[in-house]
Order: structure tokens, then sequence, then C-alpha cells
């Protein structure tokens, strides 16, 4: 049900762990849910220069958090925030439908940690950030959740 | 992967070689139907007639009260729905409980929808139902009683006697879905006052898509499938004959010495469970400790969830399955998990074992030594568990 590159980062994911004084740390998801994403961000001037994760969460979870954290690694705030669930997901080569709301967790992740630094830095954060909840989440992620 | 341990026999099992063989010329050379009239036909005609008597022996019935389904799901259908059409004129209202497989539980909630009332009788924490709480739900227009025999989950086995007695004295149909206790629990349905019985081959080493239902005499009820006069009008379409052979050869097997391939299997449960709770902290058994099914296993290892468990066990050869919302395609954890008490985290967290006649030490070593392994990783990779080793989350 997998693609080989969600079981590769299953398998083996990457930049599991914790960093310690992170300059943004962002926690989505419930346990009630069953997913709990948690990004740990190291940044300097706006750029991410280290990012670590942790995953409560199915094997699509881990993946989605591991290859988010590959995908924002070396980017500015700027273009990690432009990184979608979608894009998570694309780059995974895919997800069984059941699973995207697990790509919705690692975007949520990014956002929350991020917005998490801006607020250590007093500085304002221009938009959402939801709880990565199956279902408490009202911001639509993309457009084929509108549709459902 | 070359090695595969084999421990999700509640889904389904192997067929034995001894079946397998017995069913073989039903395809090739005996292949009559059983309705025609040439030798061929009465042939295949007496094959089934003889499945049925051994069918009926072990559940000291008569072969006049086994019907074959297409699948014990089939046969849980039947019995529910063709009891409670046929009874309306005496009542509406049906018992069951709330850890019923979902051949009964989505059968009751359709006759909810088709007018009947459902009461779904809660479990204890070990996910026994009370026979107190059975007696208190039975109203003057209770025309239906269904309980499984031992849960396909937690394997905890219900207190049958005792309900088929209560069914008995109040003059209710008692249905009970027997699919996880057939092969592991000896059943006679008169000592159990058994009025109808579900059970499905591919549980105990016989082939798929061929279940049984027990019928006894004099139960009002409606016939199933409309047709030609199979299974005595009741149950129409062309006999499934190597699967009613298959059916009928497995049971033998598995009922023959149930005691001894009972002993075998409790030895390899029993070690298995003290080990793992032993080696892996933040662990509870569910279900019953003693009153379970001989080759049931199942744990909630808190702060994983249960679909990363099974693709990493995956990897490692052992084929296992979870209560876990991830792997049932909907956003609840099991009911089964939810109803004995597991707050939601701890129901994603699920494993069940379930072991079979294949299974050995060496196999119980392996799990043993791979298990600990990978629940330790999968907790070191969990923001839950980095909570609890702060000491930030009382537990």
């Amino acid at each position: 049900m997998y693609s080989q590159k969600v079981m590769d980062h299953f398998e083996n994911p990457r930049n599991v762990g914790e960093i310690e004084n992170a300059d943004g740390v962002g926690q989505v998801g419930n346990p009630k849910c069953g997913d709990i994403m948690k990004m740990y961000l190291k940044i300097d001037n706006d750029v991410i220069t280290d990012v670590k994760f942790k995953t409560f969460g199915c094997g699509a979870a881990v993946a989605t958090s591991s290859m988010a954290t590959e995908m924002i690694k070396g980017k500015t705030i700027e273009e990690a925030l432009k990184v979608t669930n979608k894009a998570v997901a694309e780059a995974l080569d895919g997800l069984p439908p059941a699973k995207m709301h697990c790509s919705n967790l690692a975007e949520e992740a990014i956002r929350a940690a991020i917005q998490d630094y801006f607020k250590k830095q007093n500085r304002e954060f221009d938009g959402e950030v939801c709880s990565g909840c199956c279902d408490g989440c009202h911001i639509h992620h993309d457009e084929e959740d509108e549709e459902e | 992967m070359d090695k595969t341990i084999y421990m999700d026999h509640a889904a389904t099992t192997f067929v034995k070689e001894e079946v397998l063989q017995e069913m073989l010329p039903f395809f090739t050379e005996k292949y009559g139907n059983a309705s025609s009239i040439y030798a061929l036909g009465r042939e295949s005609k007496k094959a089934i007639e003889e499945a049925r008597e051994k069918v009926a022996e072990v559940f000291n019935c008569d072969a006049r009260e086994i019907f074959f389904t297409g699948s014990g799901t089939e046969a849980d259908n039947w019995a529910i729905k063709g009891v409670a059409y046929a009874n309306r004129s005496r009542g509406n209202h049906i018992i069951t409980t709330t850890i019923e497989h979902h051949a009964v539980l989505h059968t009751c909630q359709y006759l909810e929808k088709e007018g009947f009332e459902v009461t779904y009788l809660p479990v204890d924490e070990y996910g026994m139902v009370s026979v107190e709480q059975l007696k208190e739900a039975i109203t003057d227009k209770t025309i239906l009683i269904s309980v499984m025999f031992a849960n396909n989950e937690i394997g905890t086995i219900q207190p049958i006697e005792e309900i088929g007695k209560i069914a008995k004295e109040r003059g209710i149909y008692f249905h009970t879905d027997a699919v996880q206790a057939v092969g592991n629990i000896d059943i006679d349905v008169k000592k159990y006052n058994i009025d109808l019985l579900s059970l499905s081959a591919h549980k105990f080493y016989g082939p798929k898509g061929i279940g049984a239902l027990y019928v006894r005499k004099g139960v009002k009820m409606n016939n199933f499938i409309q047709g030609g006069a199979q299974e005595r009008g009741r149950r129409a379409g062309t006999e499934n004959v190597a699967g009613i052979v298959g059916l009928a050869k497995a049971l033998e097997l598995a009922t023959k010495d149930i005691d001894s391939h009972n002993k075998k299997l409790i030895a390899l449960r029993d070690r298995l469970i003290n080990e793992v709770l032993e080696k892996i902290p933040y662990t509870r058994l569910n279900g019953h400790p003693k009153k379970r099914l001989p080759g049931n296993v199942n744990f909630s290892f808190e702060f994983i969830e249960g679909e990363s468990l099974l693709l990493m066990l995956d990897m490692k050869g052992i084929a296992a399955s979870s209560g876990s919302a991830c792997t049932s395609g909907s956003l609840d954890p099991s009911h089964v998990l939810l109803a004995i008490g597991l707050p939601h985290e701890i129901a994603h967290g699920s494993l069940r074992l379930s072991l079979g006649d294949d299974n050995t030490e060496e196999d119980i070593d392996y799990v043993l030594e791979v298990l600990p392994k990978i629940v330790n990783r999968l907790r070191e990779m969990s923001p839950l568990y980095e909570e609890v080793k702060r000491g930030e989350k009382n537990v």
C-alpha cells in the first residue's frame, strides 16, 4: 500500500531526534487521533540550519515527517512556509488516500515550529496554525480537502 | 524476507495438507452438481451429506440442523436477520454486545434502521459480558440474544453456558458467533443451550469461502437466499462441494484432540505474555488473563502506534495485526479496545499475536528477541515517550 520511498523514509527516517535550545519547536496532532509530530528547528538569520523531529504515528506519519525535514533543511523560513502537504506527499511518490491527513500534520508541524520561532523573536506570525488533529482542523489544506 | 513467522491465525490459517488432499478430487474428477441425478452428481451429494454428518457429530446435533454458507459473516447475517424478521410479531428487541465482530454489529445496526431495537451490552475491563446485565436487559419484546463465544481481538471467552441457560428459561433464541472458538473449545450445542451457531472453516486450517450455521430444529427463522432447493431450500445456490468437504475434514482434525492442542498453545501463549510484560515496560495485556483463547495474545504498548509496529515486525518477517485506527481504515481505534475502557492513545498502540499449530518455541524466542527492540526504537522516535523520560507526564 505504501510506495518504496515511503517505506525507505519509514525504515530509515532522516533527522530523528531533538535539538537542545532549538530556536523553534512545534508540536501538532493529538494522541487521541493516533498522530503527533514534534519538530525542532535551528535557525540562523532566517535560514533553517538544522531540523529534527519526533513522531508518534503510523508509517505514513513517520515518512512524511522525515521527508518534510529533508525538504526544509537549509531553506529560508519563507521557503519552508511554502512547503505544502501536497508537495511532501508528492516527494514520497504519493500516499494512500486514507493517509493524506498525515501529510497535513507535517505541513502544520513546520508552521508551528516557525510560529514558535517568531514568538521567541517577538515577531508577528502572519498565518494560521491548526492543531493538526484529524477532525479538529478547520483550515483547508488543499483543494482535495475542500472537496471532502 | 526469507523467514516468515506467522502469528495472525485469528485472521486466517493455512490449509492443512490432509484437508487439501480431501478437497482436490472435487475440483477435477468429482465435479458433479449435487442436484444432478446421474452418478457424478450423486457422488457430490453423498460427499456433502457425509460432511454434514461429521459436522453435526462434533457439535452434538442432528445433520439436518447444519447448513453450509459462504462464510462466517454470512452465517451471522442469516442467523440474526433470519430470526429477527421471522419473529417480528413476537417482538423487536435484540440483545448483543459492544465487542461483537462487525458481521454481527453491522447486521444489528442494519436492523435498527429496519425498526428493531438493539441493546449492546457493555463488557468489563477484561472484555467479559455480565450475566446480570444481560438478565436486566431482557424485556418481553426480546426475541434474540447474540453473544460471541470468544472475542477475535482480545480472546476473552464469554460465559456461554450461563447465557444459554438464561435464554432457554426466558424462551429467547440464543445465537453465538463461534468463529474464533471452534477448534479451540469443545462445543456441545445441547449442553450450552445454543439455538444458532456460526463458524468459518478458514479459522481452523480449512479453506476460505465456506462457513456453516447450526440452527436448532424448531427455531423459527426466514430462509436466506432464494433460488434452488439446496440446503433444503433455505440457502439456495450450487454447493461448494470441495469447500464443504474441506470444512468437515478440517473440523474433524481440529476437534479430535482439543486438549493437547490447547495445552501446547497455552504454554507458548503464556510464555510470550509473561516474557513480553517482563521485558517491555509500559505494556498491558488486553483481555482476560485466563479465560482467553489458547492462541490469543494482545498487548498495548504505550507511546507507540500499532501500524508502525506492524510494518517493522513485517520487515523482520513477523506477521501480526493491530487494533490501531491506521490499520482499521477509520479514525477510531478498535471498538473492542475502546469497549474494555482503553483510552484512544493506548488502543492505537495495540498488537495482536495469534498463535497456531505451526508456531514453535523458536518462534517465541525470535519474537522475544525482535519485539522489544522494535518497541524501543519506536518509543525513541515518539514525542510522548520523550515527555515520560523527562518526567513531565505521570504514567
